[in-house]
């Protein structure tokens, strides 16, 4: 019986990637992350077809990653190779949907690879609901440079994801972090970039000096972070592609720190210590004119705007602990969201606008939870000696953070998690690391 | 080459650094990790010297210790504050850098906040006590220095501290 299969579009792009919207079309096949997903669903990806003999490596690495991408969510668990039936020797020859479940694969990915003499990578996929026996969306094709080719896998691989389960894809991204080494008492800490599964690391900083808690501007081409290059922690801004840094507005010596860009890009927020007393500011970029928020004698730090830019989430001690407040943009009188045992710090509002992640530090642990924007619904996500530090994938259901070890020879890692508390899991990097931040979906 | 390394390179020329006390890291304005392949020698001076940072350091004390997320003043920290005081006011060539310190046992932000407070603590103290304030700075560390590494209450009462550094020069 053969498969209706759409025409696959073409398209050519002289940079970057290009891609043809599928139709959108729900089939029966889906997920639904908020409730936590306990069965992985399983589905088949058999090694993409070579158009032509160079493209051939690729193929295998594009199937790889795509697999490894949807796997590594838990969501989806993967029908070895071996175990395959059907064997696909045409991209667009008709599915044999019966072979395909006699090995209980729910999903199909197929797809095939062809490098350009140009050293462009062409690749095309197409996703199938078995069990229905249709296909799921449209066909689709990726283009780009060859030395991209991880990226148009995560891109494959975003896309399948969102059509199974109906929320952004988050593959196609990276993370900016501290890559550290060193003893404890002596930690040598540097900014480093990397695709959000650990792969192509880059290294922004040396290691002379401290640097902190690295974030995104809203379009991921600058990271605000924290350098104690000058003696003193200060805020510094630095532009990804050509790795130069500046330093934000000089604030007559004070110590800057827990920079935020606003969800336009135009604004940072960050916290300024003056004779003790740390508060919040804002300053427009290319202004020079910093805007004091908070005025209160306790400690206000750790601002993340929400996503619509209209308010501010932060901690501050001011009720004798370290609690969760927000205020309006502007300012004015913050309403305190936390109320559980213990305290509560670092929050950062979902991009979804639905969710604050925050650390929370009870009897002796830490550990990364969520809440609703007005503080009901808490969950803790995760408990260990030392959690910290929430960053929000672009789709805002999956939450990176650092876990460091005790003692010692205590050292930092980074763990990402869903939002059910499922899926806990470690990031590979080289070497200790920390304070990560999740880009937004690469365009 | 910014102010505090100058700092540094000056006082090794003249051999009355505090800058290398084995005790202290993080120390001075070089942001705490040398460069690779950047080896400074400086004298530690003589404890034996009353008018030598090496007796500030070991003799008067150069650290105070805060108890859990406090940045309370002990009557025992005003008793080695006080001598801090006195020291500075006979020795007006020198001036001060005092580091704030937090344990592991928080937030990286918020930590920073902390050993801001525990810094400007005892800066007004000093303030007080007649040191001049154009003498006196303040930079937080927070939980990125720890002096002890073990992750238990010995180690972590040693970690919540305040440190008064030397430097030559009669205002910052």
């Amino acid at each position: 019986m053969p498969v209706m299969l759409r025409t696959l579009c073409l398209a050519l792009a002289a940079i970057g990637f290009t891609a043809i919207p599928a139709l959108a079309q729900d089939g029966p096949l889906r997920i639904v992350i908020e409730e936590g997903v306990i069965e992985p669903l399983p589905f088949a990806a058999p090694t993409f077809i070579a158009e032509n003999p160079s493209a051939a490596e690729f193929a295998d690495q594009v199937t790889r990653v795509v697999a490894a991408d949807l796997a590594g969510t838990g969501l989806f668990r993967e029908i070895p190779q071996s175990a395959h039936i059907a064997r696909v020797s045409n991209f667009d020859a008709p599915v044999s949907y019966a072979d395909w479940k006699a090995i209980n694969a729910q999903a199909l990915v197929t797809g095939s690879v062809a490098l350009g003499s140009d050293g462009r990578l062409n690749v095309k996929f197409r996703l199938f609901d078995v069990f229905s026996g249709q296909p799921m969306g449209d066909g689709l094709q990726f283009g780009g440079g060859s030395a991209n080719w991880r990226r148009i896998a995560h891109k494959v691989a975003d896309q399948v994801y969102a059509r199974i389960t109906g929320e952004g894809g988050y593959f196609d991204s990276r993370v900016v972090f501290v890559s550290e080494s060193g003893p404890k008492d002596q930690r040598l800490k540097r900014l480093a970039i990397m695709d959000y599964d650990g792969a192509n690391v880059q290294y922004l900083t040396d290691s002379s000096a401290i640097v902190l808690a690295p974030r995104f501007s809203p379009d991921g081409s600058r990271v605000l972070y924290t350098s104690y290059e000058t003696g003193f922690p200060r805020i510094k801004m630095l532009d990804i592609a050509s790795v130069t840094s500046q330093g934000l507005a000089d604030l007559s010596g004070n110590m800057t720190f827990a920079p935020r860009f606003s969800p336009d890009g135009g604004t940072v927020i960050y916290s300024v210590e003056q004779g003790g007393n740390t508060d919040l500011y804002a300053l427009a970029l290319g202004s020079n004119q910093p805007v004091r928020l908070t005025t209160a004698p306790s400690i206000e730090t750790a601002p993340s705007f929400s996503p619509d830019g209209s308010r501010v989430v932060f901690e501050s001690d001011r009720s004798g602990t370290q609690q969760l407040y927000v205020m309006p943009v502007g300012g004015g009188e913050p309403t305190r969201i936390s109320f559980g045992e213990g305290r509560y710090g670092t929050p950062v509002w979902s991009p979804r606008g639905d969710l604050i992640a925050f650390t929370k530090q009870n009897a002796g642990r830490f550990h990364i939870g969520v809440m609703r924007a007005d503080g009901s619904e808490e969950r803790l996500l995760t408990a260990s000696f030392l959690d910290e530090g929430p960053t929000w994938a672009p789709n805002g259901r999956v939450i990176m953070f650092t876990r460091e070890s005790a003692g010692a020879g205590g050292s930092a890692q980074l763990y990402s998690v869903d939002i059910s508390g499922r899926n806990l899991r470690a990031v590979p990097t080289e070497g200790a690391a920390s304070d990560p931040a999740w880009s937004p979906l690469l365009p | 080459m910014n102010k505090l390394s100058m700092i540094l390179l000056l006082t090794g020329a003249l051999g009355v650094s505090a800058c290398n006390n084995p005790d202290r890291f993080g120390a001075g304005g070089d942001g705490g990790a040398g460069a690779p392949g950047g080896i400074t020698a400086a004298s530690l001076g003589d404890p034996n010297d009353p008018n030598s940072p090496a007796y500030f350091n070991q003799t008067i004390g150069d650290t105070v210790r805060f108890a859990v997320d406090q940045s309370i003043l002990t009557p025992e920290s005003q008793n080695v504050l006080a001598g801090q005081a006195q020291w500075m006011n006979q020795h007006a060539q020198y001036s001060a850098v005092i580091e704030g310190h937090a344990d592991e046992q928080g937030t990286r932000e918020y930590n920073i906040a902390l050993g801001a407070r525990r810094a400007s603590a005892v800066q007004e103290f000093l303030i007080a006590q007649g040191v001049s304030p154009a003498r006196l700075r303040t930079v937080s560390y927070g939980k990125e220095r720890p002096l002890a590494i073990c992750s238990d209450e010995t180690c972590y009462a040693q970690n919540r501290r305040a440190v008064t550094v030397i430097t030559v020069g009669g205002g910052v």
